[in-house]
C-alpha cells in the first residue's frame, strides 16, 4: 500500500522518463535532501563528521566511479587507489603554486586531471579484456603511488614525503585545514557529491550511459550495431577516473589534510574497500554506491563497537576479525545477492507495494 | 671478462632465481585456472597461510590461542616444544586439502555458472578471509621458519668467479643466495612430476578433460567436484611448496600474500592456460625486473622499481599479444 503506483498517471513522454517516477520517491528523497542540507549541519560535531558523514560522502563519489567503470561499463579496474592519489597530489600541487584559488575549482581541477591519467591508463583496455584488464589497471595502482613516492617534485620535497593541507576559505568559512568547522567540510562535500550525483545519473540515463552498458554486455555485438569501442571505453575511463580524481582531492583535502602516498592510497587500503563497496552495493546501480560506501564506512566502527566494546576483545585481534568477516560478506554478497543492497532495496520496495495485503 | 659483464651475469642469475619463485606462486593460479576457469586471487595468501599452518604446527602453537586467552582469561600458548619438519609438512598438506574441500562446499558450489568475474571477486573475498583466519588461528607477528633448507652465500660461486674478474681490479665474486638455488631445483622436480601426473595417470587425464571442457567430461562421467577439490588441493601443495620458500627467504609475516600481486604480471604475461608460460613468464620478469632495477633505476637515481616494473613489461607484451605469450588464442563470438 505504501509503495503503489496506481493512479499516478504519466502523460508525457518526459514525466514517465523522469528521475524519480514516483511519487513516493520524489518525497523521500526530497525529504532526504531537506535533512542533510537542512538539519544535520546544525546538529553535526566533529566524531559524527570525521568517523562517519565525510568518508562516507568521499567515499560514495569513489564508487560512484568505480561503479561507471566495473558496473557499467564492465571494466574492472584494480587502480582505484592509484587514481585517487592523482587526485590528492594534484590538489596539492595546484594549492601550492596557485595560492588564490578558490578550492572548489582546484577539486574540479584535480578531478579533470585525473581523467587525463585515467584515459592514458584505460587505453590497454582497446585490446585486452577481463582478468588480463584487471591486471593491466594494477600496473597503474603500483605506478603511480610509486611515482608519488620517489619523485620529490610532487611532494614539494618535503622531508618526510607527506603531503599536507593549508588552510582554504569557501565564503569566508575555511573547509580545509585543522580549524574547518565540521558543517563547513560537511557541506562542502555534500555539494559536490550531490551536483556529481545527479551528473552520474544522467550521464548514465543518456546516450554515452547507454553505450557504457552495450559495451558491457557484449562488446562484439555493441561495436556491430555502431557503438563505438575506443570512445564509449574511454569515455567510461575519463568519467570514472574524474569522479575517482574528486574524491581522492576530498580525501586529502578535505578529510585527512595529510597524506602519506604509500599508507593512505595503497591497494589494500583504498583499491579493495572501494571494489568491496560496489560489489555489496550494487554493481551498475547509483543506489547501490551509496548503500555500499554507507555500508562499508559504517561495518568497521559496529564491528568495533560489538568486539572491543561489548565482547573485550583486544583491538588486534578484532581487527582479524573485521578482515574476515569483510570477506565473508563479500563471499556472502556474491553467492546469495549478487547485485547487492541495491536489490535488497528494490525487493523490498516490491514487497512494500502490496503489505499488508498478501496479494 | 670484465667487471662490468660479471656483475650482468650475476644480475640476470640472481634475476632467474627470483624468477623462479615468481612462477612456483604462477603456477598454482594457471593449474586452478585450467581445471576450473576461476582465477583465484587468493593463491598468495593460500601460501601464507600454509606457511603460518607450518609453523604452527612445527612449534604446536594453540590454534585461535589469542582469541581463547581473550574471551575466557585462559592462558594457552603451546601444546608442545617442536615437532619434525616432516611431520609438520605432511600435516600442513592435509590442512591444505581440507581447506580445499571446505572451499569448494562453502563457495564454489554456490558459484558454478557465474560470470568468471564475479568467481575472480570471491576469491578475493576469499583472501581476505583466509587472511583474517590466519591471523587470528597463530597471530600476526613475524615467524621465522626453518624446515632445514639451507641460504645465505654460494661460497663455492663467490670463490669460483673472484678469478674471472681481470688482475687488480674490485672484485668480490658473485652472489647468489642458496635458497635461491633450492627453490629453483624444487621447483623442476615440481613441474616434471606435475607434467607426469597430468600425462600418466587416469586422474590427470581426467584432469586434462575438465580443462578441455566441463560438459563434455561431465558426460563421460568425470566427477567435476572431485576433480576441483582435487585440483585446489594441488594449488594448495603448490603454495606450500611456495610459502616455504619465501616464507624461509623472509619471515612470514602478512607481506608474503602480497607475493601474488607479483605473480600476476608472471601470468599475464606467460598467458593464463599455460604451465610452460608460468615458468618462462616468470622468469622473464625476474630477469626483467632486476635489470631494471639496477640499469634504469640506477640511470635516473630512482629506486623501488621493482614495485611496478613488472606489470609495464607485461601490458607492454600484452598490446602484442593479448592473449599473453603461451595463452591460448582468444576467440570470441557473437
Amino acid at each position: 500500500m505504501i509503495y503503489k503506483e496506481t493512479g499516478q498517471y504519466k502523460s508525457s513522454y518526459k514525466s514517465d522518463h523522469a528521475i524519480f517516477p514516483l511519487i513516493q520517491d520524489k518525497v523521500l528523497f526530497s525529504t532526504l535532501m531537506l535533512i542533510a542540507f537542512l538539519v544535520v549541519p546544525f546538529f553535526i560535531n566533529s566524531y559524527w563528521e570525521k568517523a562517519i558523514l565525510v568518508p562516507f560522502l568521499i567515499f560514495s563519489l569513489a564508487a560512484i566511479g568505480l561503479n561507471i567503470l566495473t558496473g557499467y561499463c564492465g571494466q574492472v579496474s584494480l587502480g582505484t587507489g592509484g587514481f585517487m592519489a592523482v587526485g590528492a597530489f594534484s590538489t596539492y600541487k595546484i594549492m601550492t603554486s596557485f595560492p588564490d584559488l578558490n578550492i572548489m575549482i582546484i577539486v574540479l581541477i584535480s578531478g579533470v586531471i585525473t581523467a587525463a591519467v585515467g584515459i592514458v591508463f584505460g587505453l590497454p583496455s582497446l585490446r585486452i579484456k577481463g582478468f588480463y584488464l584487471a591486471v593491466a589497471t594494477l600496473a597503474a595502482q603500483f605506478f603511480l603511488v610509486w611515482l608519488f613516492n620517489k619523485v620529490p617534485w610532487f611532494y614539494n620535497y618535503s622531508a618526510t614525503g607527506q603531503i599536507t593541507v593549508s588552510e582554504r576559505l569557501m565564503f569566508g568559512i575555511p573547509v580545509t585545514g585543522a580549524t574547518a568547522p565540521p558543517y563547513a567540510t560537511y557541506l562542502f562535500c555534500l555539494v559536490l557529491v550531490v551536483l556529481l550525483g545527479f551528473a552520474a545519473k544522467n550521464m548514465i540515463r543518456s546516450k554515452i550511459g547507454r553505450s557504457w552498458m552495450a559495451i558491457r554486455d557484449m562488446d562484439i555485438a555493441a561495436e556491430i550495431i555502431g557503438v563505438p569501442p575506443l570512445k564509449t571505453k574511454l569515455s567510461a575511463f575519463a568519467v570514472s577516473s574524474f569522479f575517482i580524481g574528486v574524491s581522492g582531492a576530498l580525501y586529502f583535502a578535505i578529510f585527512l589534510g595529510a597524506i602519506e602516498v604509500t599508507e593512505s592510497f595503497d591497494i589494500m587500503t583504498m583499491s579493495f574497500p572501494v571494489l568491496f563497496m560496489i560489489i555489496i552495493g550494487g554493481l551498475g546501480s547509483m543506489l547501490g554506491s551509496f548503500l555500499g560506501a554507507g555500508f562499508i564506512v559504517t561495518l568497521p566502527i559496529g564491528l568495533k563497537f560489538i568486539m572491543v566494546d561489548l565482547i573485550g576483545l583486544s583491538a588486534v585481534t578484532a581487527k582479524h576479525f573485521e578482515i574476515s568477516i569483510w570477506g565473508l560478506l563479500m563471499i556472502v554478497f556474491l553467492i546469495v545477492e549478487p547485485h547487492g543492497l541495491a536489490r535488497l532495496w528494490s525487493i523490498t520496495k516490491e514487497k512494500l507495494r502490496r503489505w499488508p495485503f498478501p496479494y | 671478462m670484465s667487471v662490468d659483464l660479471l656483475n650482468f651475469i650475476e644480475t640476470v642469475l640472481n634475476g632467474l632465481m627470483s624468477g623462479v619463485m615468481y612462477s612456483l606462486v604462477a603456477l598454482g593460479f594457471v593449474l586452478i585456472f585450467k581445471a576450473s576457469g576461476v582465477f583465484n586471487f587468493a593463491q598468495g595468501v593460500f601460501a601464507l597461510f600454509a606457511a603460518l599452518t607450518l609453523v604452527g604446527y612445527q612449534t604446536g602453537q594453540v590454534p585461535f590461542a589469542h582469541l581463547i586467552n581473550e574471551l575466557f582469561g585462559t592462558n594457552y600458548h603451546h601444546w608442545y616444544a617442536s615437532m619434525p619438519n616432516f611431520l609438520a609438512i605432511i600435516l600442513t598438506m592435509i590442512t591444505m586439502i581440507a581447506l580445499a574441500w571446505v572451499i569448494e562446499r562453502l563457495v564454489l558450489k554456490h558459484l558454478i555458472n557465474q560470470e568468471p568475474i564475479i568467481l575472480f571477486m570471491a576469491t578475493i573475498g576469499l583472501a581476505f578471509v583466509l587472511e583474517g583466519v590466519g591471523d587470528l588461528m597463530w597471530g600476526s607477528n613475524v615467524k621465522v621458519l626453518d624446515v632445514g633448507i639451507p641460504s645465505g652465500g654460494s661460497e663455492w660461486l663467490e670463490q669460483a668467479t673472484i678469478g674471472l674478474a681481470p688482475e687488480g681490479s674490485d672484485y668480490y665474486g658473485m652472489y647468489v643466495d642458496v635458497l635461491n638455488v633450492w627453490a629453483s631445483v624444487i621447483a623442476v622436480v615440481l613441474v616434471v612430476s606435475l607434467a607426469l601426473f597430468s600425462q600418466y595417470t587416469k586422474t590427470g587425464r581426467a584432469l586434462r578433460a575438465v580443462a578441455d571442457d566441463h560438459q563434455a567430461a561431465l558426460s563421460v562421467g568425470i566427477s567435476l567436484r572431485t576433480i576441483w577439490v582435487l585440483v585446489w588441493a594441488i594449488s594448495g601443495f603448490i603454495a606450500m611448496v611456495a610459502g616455504i620458500m619465501w616464507g624461509t627467504e623472509s619471515g612470514v609475516q602478512f607481506s608474503l600474500s602480497l607475493i601474488a600481486l607479483k605473480a600476476l604480471p608472471v601470468l599475464i604475461l606467460g598467458g593464463f592456460t599455460s604451465i610452460p608460460g608460468a615458468i618462462i613468464g616468470g622468469l622473464m620478469i625476474g630477469v626483467g625486473e632486476k635489470l631494471a632495477e639496477i640499469y634504469i633505476g640506477g640511470f635516473f637515481q630512482i629506486g623501488a622499481l621493482e614495485n611496478w616494473f613488472a606489470y609495464v613489461m607485461a601490458l607492454v607484451f600484452l598490446l602484442f599479444r593479448p592473449q599473453g605469450l603461451f595463452g591460448e588464442k582468444i576467440i570470441e563470438r557473437v
